[in-house]
């Protein structure tokens, strides 16, 4: 078996960037989205959820599209953000709010699963005792959905390290700049002779999602363990 | 406490339209479920906002809708204790019972930690976790909780119906000490008579989403005992226990009563029915009954079909149930004399 490049190498490291990244960008808004469809009731709040879902049934190259040209140059937003100095296409920016955005539903889901086990009587418990609403939702909320939030986190994780089709519309495929782990093995399999690598970099990628499972399991299990001990 | 309220309240199909207005230490809100007992509860921690009308307590406003006041359930200081404690499981005891403590001001916080860990008895559970603790720990442990808060007043949502019946009123004697001992007003939501006969002076009874009666607990009682088939139980405290001939010796006021029951130290409360008490025109001689006594009748009340006779009985009170023919024979009015005889095995333990 041939060993990693450094082109390769560099897949790696960009892949864990991006997945990095994507995943402590996405925790805290995914909580707060999660929070408002549990507990708060508002007219379009369908309407919201469909919006935050859709990246989950669309086409990736969809979504990765959509993002092309609503953030692109040419784009709504694209004199704004070069007003401000942003550039987010073919950028390692963009290889990480494409991974936000189609990774965003699956936390949003799991997160929200948990806390909706959260008994009600706890929050009121809490406010009752002199809490207020912030205040109850970082001593009660949070850590009692603590362990949906670390599953939907390594989702995201695991979901960012695997993006393709929208990473390659919005940020494309540049080697050592936005080129991921799946991107990298997509042009070894489109090389004559490439096959060797692809396989390496498969290596490597099963290796990593399995390193993510067993951390978010420990995790999880110290997480149960310190409150049943 | 001085608590006056008017609200009404719509949720669904069921409406609550309570005003009431209550002065009182220990007030009860009785009433079947479904009467709108929990949604005026919610509505006084400020966890439900009704549609109008207001809550004053101790003069001040909670909640105006015309005013538009609506104080937020953490400044409101009204402590709640659930039906099933709800102790925060990802915290340990020592945590759960802290938790309000430390959000009031250091001025505001009139109740000593030490002092009421006492009072509970929950000092072996301090370093515990949550999930270990048995269904009267949680129970006092959440009552520790929300009295450390230094609420104005306490709201117990029927605290005693998740627990099994054994546990059930050995958690009062609990509930009863932290209250006098710090002097915090309550409102006890529950539907059995008989916590309310333990636990509270006044009764608002609520049916169908509203108030239709404020009461003596004791005419509660009497009402009940008219209302069904149940008979009416006495519940009669007595003190310093001693054993004698195998059985055990109480001090019930200027009397003394013999019960087969053995006692422990303090206050034991036995219950002891109505129908179990029976009236002897003079003394007897010999009975096998082990308690006979002289009581004068105070009055008497009709119940269907019975008569219920009330005693007073050296400095304390005693309802008997008979028929109202016996009660001509024996010419029972109000001023006479009789001589109550009761069996030893008569009574049974509260707590």
């Amino acid at each position: 078996m041939t060993a990693l490049s450094p082109q390769d190498i560099h897949a790696v490291i960009l892949s864990v960037k991006v997945a990095v990244a994507a995943t402590l960008i996405s925790a805290p808004l995914g909580f707060a989205v999660a929070y408002v469809f549990v507990y708060l009731r508002f007219p379009g709040k369908s309407i919201l959820e469909g919006v935050i879902n859709l990246p989950l049934v669309l086409p990736p190259v969809v979504v990765g599209y959509l993002l092309l040209i609503t953030l692109g140059r040419r784009g709504v937003f694209g004199p704004l953000l070069e007003h401000l100095g942003i550039q987010i296409v073919f950028t390692l920016k963009g290889a990480v709010l494409a991974s936000v955005v189609v990774g965003f539903p699956l936390l949003v889901r799991s997160i929200r699963i948990g806390m909706e086990t959260i008994d009600h009587d706890y929050i009121r418990a809490a406010r009752t005792l002199g809490a207020g609403w912030f205040d109850s939702l970082f001593t009660v909320i949070l850590p009692l959905s603590g362990r949906a939030l670390l599953a939907g986190m390594s989702l995201m994780f695991a979901r960012s390290l695997g993006e393709f089709g929208a990473t390659i519309v919005l940020a494309g495929n540049i080697p050592s700049v936005t080129q991921t782990i799946p991107l990298a093995i997509y042009d070894y399999t489109n090389t004559p002779g490439g096959d060797a690598s692809a396989l390496a970099l498969c290596l490597v990628s099963v290796l990593l999602s399995f390193a993510v499972l067993m951390l978010s399991e420990m995790s999880a299990r110290s997480l149960k363990k310190g409150r049943d001990a | 406490m001085n608590l006056d309220v008017d609200i009404t309240m719509k949720r669904g199909e069921f409406r609550l339209s309570a005003g009431f207005s209550v002065v009182g230490q220990r007030t009860g809100v009785f009433g079947p479920s479904g009467s709108g007992k929990s949604t005026l509860m919610l509505a006084l921690a400020g966890l439900a906002r009704p549609d109008s009308g207001h809550i004053v307590l101790d003069g001040r406003t909670l909640f105006d809708s015309r005013k538009r006041i609506n104080v937020t359930p953490e400044k409101r200081r009204i402590g709640v204790v659930f039906q099933h404690a709800h102790l925060f499981p990802h915290m340990s005891v020592t945590r759960n019972l802290f938790y309000g403590y430390k959000r009031i001001p250091e001025a505001e916080r009139k109740i000593s930690p030490d002092t009421l860990i006492e009072v509970l008895g929950i000092s072996h559970l301090l370093s515990r976790n949550v999930s270990g603790l048995s269904g009267g720990e949680r129970q006092r442990v959440a009552l520790g909780r929300t009295v450390l808060a230094s609420p104005r007043l306490i709201l117990m949502d029927e605290p005693l119906t998740g627990l099994d019946q054994n546990l059930k009123y050995q958690i009062i004697p609990y509930l009863l000490r932290v209250l006098d001992e710090f002097g915090v007003p309550m409102l006890f939501i529950s539907h059995s008579v008989k916590e309310m006969r333990l636990m509270t002076e006044n009764v608002l009874v609520f049916s169908k989403g509203r108030v239709e009666d404020i009461l003596p607990v004791e005419d509660l009682a009497r009402k009940n005992m008219a209302a069904g088939d149940h008979s009416y139980t006495n519940m009669i405290t007595v003190k310093d226990p001693r054993p004698r001939n195998g059985l055990w010796e109480y001090r019930w006021g200027d009397h003394t009563l013999i019960l087969t029951e053995p006692g422990c130290e303090g206050d034991n409360v036995f219950e002891l029915s109505a129908k179990d008490i029976m009236l002897f025109k003079r003394h007897p001689e010999a009975s096998s009954a082990r308690n006979l006594l002289s009581c004068s009748v105070l009055g008497t009340f009709n119940v269907g079909n019975r008569l219920g006779v009330e005693l007073a009985c050296g400095g304390e009170r005693l309802v008997c149930q008979i028929v109202p023919e016996a009660a001509e024979e024996m010419d029972i009015r109000a001023g006479g004399s009789v001589v109550a005889a009761i069996k030893a095995t008569a009574f049974g333990r509260v707590f």
